[in-house]
């Protein structure tokens, strides 16, 4: 799922600084099950602008909605007969909701209450990690199923840099070295043999250097 | 002979090679890759010249290189795919050419967070894998990597590097293997302090008759101080200097501890020398190139043979 993080309150104070009345808008996809863009957290961040703002004296006022999913125009229209009645919207949602909302209302300003920050997967409660940078070239089958792409500080291709100690990453000793996992999951499954092709020179031209991306699938349109 | 490298010559006819290196300056001035120019010409055979090293902005490498070049030594033109895509890459690679550099050695890089510029974004459209094959590539079929053909060629001597300190310590010599087969014809490794690995990695390099494919020089450093012998150990991913090292360095008087850093690295050069397959020392003094020439000379290695 998309993984982001809440902006700090200030950020989001300062966007909607020059506003009285704002909507705060959630999202019930995946910013929800990551705890950054859900009902809750719509609800948390709209008492924090009130709150603040009352202090400063200069109440704000704010409707709470939080949307089956931003990324739909069927959910997006759910706001429709409400929006004209205000002077902003903070989407909390991913990058994508966020975009979708403005492109679909573009009398006001709609505002990132969020950071969007990976793909990736919840490794435990609290704790959320980056599985997949979306390079539209999946080369999982070559690399034990871990990618290199996401796992190594400098998407390398062929093993481990010589930063690589004791299954740490040169970057960060605290982050896995990507290389050393595929190594140690080959290894388990008999498969090292894999490790002694060059996988060749990727083609970007699928992932974002090829510029935004679209799929277009004929036999699903109406 | 694949290039007019004084560096493939050495190693070509046979002699055991030496090499060292040094880093351009953080500004315009050539007079400080002239000043370091002066203590190695004619005390190695070639002169790595680093590419932004730890990420840290210099005067570009080929610039370097050239200066080098101009006052007679061979520079080794180092180039990391962190900062180019293969346009930029294949781009210098032909500059590089036409101002007579002809030896490279390939890398990928430390990264960025390592420098002065920890916001930049890296690149790494290639890895150094692929960085070896589009040079033999553009060397040997003249074609670029997007399949057009190129006139001329890049007569380029190709190296890469080898850390035998990093892990998995297994496969170290796997993608040495790579790196050879990709088109490696000479290797510099990583700083050598633990004798005893390398000796283990070169064993295996030598089951796999890599030794054979290509030339391996091991890598020297000299330590100065315990405090830079303990920086390596812990501040440096992949670098491996045991304690017993650390300890007889401690074990001096402190004015006497560079000198022996200095002895250590006499003794890593002949012990190096002795293990069957490698074929040349490259001494990385950090900031300390004047020692150089003292370092090969009681090593044994001067006078240095005149290529043919």
């Amino acid at each position: 799922m998309v993984i982001g993080e809440g902006k700090p309150l200030q950020d989001v104070l300062a966007m909607v600084s020059q506003n009285k009345k704002i909507i705060v808008a959630g999202c019930r996809g995946c910013v929800t099950v990551c705890c950054a863009g859900g009902e809750k957290e719509v609800g948390v961040l709209s008492a924090a602008l009130n709150l603040a703002r009352q202090k400063d004296d200069n109440p704000i006022e704010i409707h709470e909605v939080t949307l089956e999913r931003q990324c739909d125009t069927e959910y997006l229209e759910q706001v429709r007969s409400f929006i004209d009645e205000y002077e902003a919207v903070v989407s909390i949602a991913c990058g994508a909701g966020v975009q979708f909302m403005a492109e679909m209302y573009r009398k006001i300003p709609i505002y990132p209450g969020i950071n969007t920050n990976f793909i990736g997967v919840t490794e435990q409660q609290g704790v959320w990690a980056e599985r997949c940078q979306a390079c539209g070239n999946c080369k999982l089958h070559f690399t034990g199923g871990i990618c290199p792409v996401t796992r190594c500080a400098k998407r390398l291709m062929n093993g481990p840099c010589g930063g690589s100690t004791q299954g740490k990453c040169e970057v960060d000793p605290e982050t896995t070295c990507g290389w050393q996992l595929i190594y140690d999951v080959l290894k388990e499954q008999g498969r090292l043999d894999k490790l002694e092709h060059i996988i060749p020179v990727s083609d970007w031209s699928t992932s974002r250097d090829g510029g935004p991306r679209r799929i277009v699938r004929e036999d699903l349109k109406l | 002979m694949t290039s007019d490298s004084r560096l493939e010559k050495i190693l070509e006819e046979g002699h055991f090679a030496v090499t060292s290196e040094c880093g351009p300056p953080r500004g315009v001035g050539p007079e400080v890759i002239q000043k370091k120019g002066e203590i190695l010409k004619g005390v190695v055979d070639s002169v790595n010249v680093t590419d932004n090293q730890t990420s840290v902005v210099r005067m570009s490498s080929w610039s370097a290189g050239v200066l080098l070049k101009q006052m007679g030594i061979n520079p080794v033109y180092q180039m990391v795919t962190r900062d180019r895509n293969r346009i930029a890459i294949q781009s210098d690679i032909l500059g590089a050419a036409s101002l007579g550099i002809n030896t490279i050695l390939c890398l990928s890089g430390d990264h960025q967070k390592f420098g002065d510029h920890e916001a930049a974004a890296n690149v790494y459209d290639l890895d150094s894998i692929h960085l070896i094959q589009t040079v033999k590539l553009m060397r040997d079929d003249k074609k670029f990597l997007g399949g057009d053909e190129l006139k001329g060629e890049p007569r380029m001597f190709i190296g890469a590097a080898a850390n035998p300190f990093a892990d998995p310590f297994e496969f170290r010599v796997v993608r040495l293997a790579k790196k050879i087969n990709a088109g490696a014809q000479f290797i510099q490794t990583q700083c050598i302090f633990n004798i005893e690995r390398f000796k283990k990695w070169m064993e295996m390099v030598r089951d796999r008759g890599l030794h054979e494919k290509a030339h391996i020089l091991g890598g020297v450093t000299p330590l100065k101080s315990i405090g830079m012998a303990k920086y390596i150990k812990n501040m440096v991913p992949g670098m491996d200097v045991p304690d017993e090292l650390i300890e007889r360095i401690k074990g001096v008087e402190k004015e006497k501890r560079a000198e022996e850093g200095i002895k250590i690295c006499i003794e890593t050069i002949q012990q190096v020398r002795e293990i069957e397959g490698v074929h040349g020392v490259h001494i990385m003094a950090i900031e300390w190139e004047e020692m150089v020439p003292r370092i090969a000379d009681e090593a044994g290695l001067l006078p240095r043979p005149a290529a043919q």
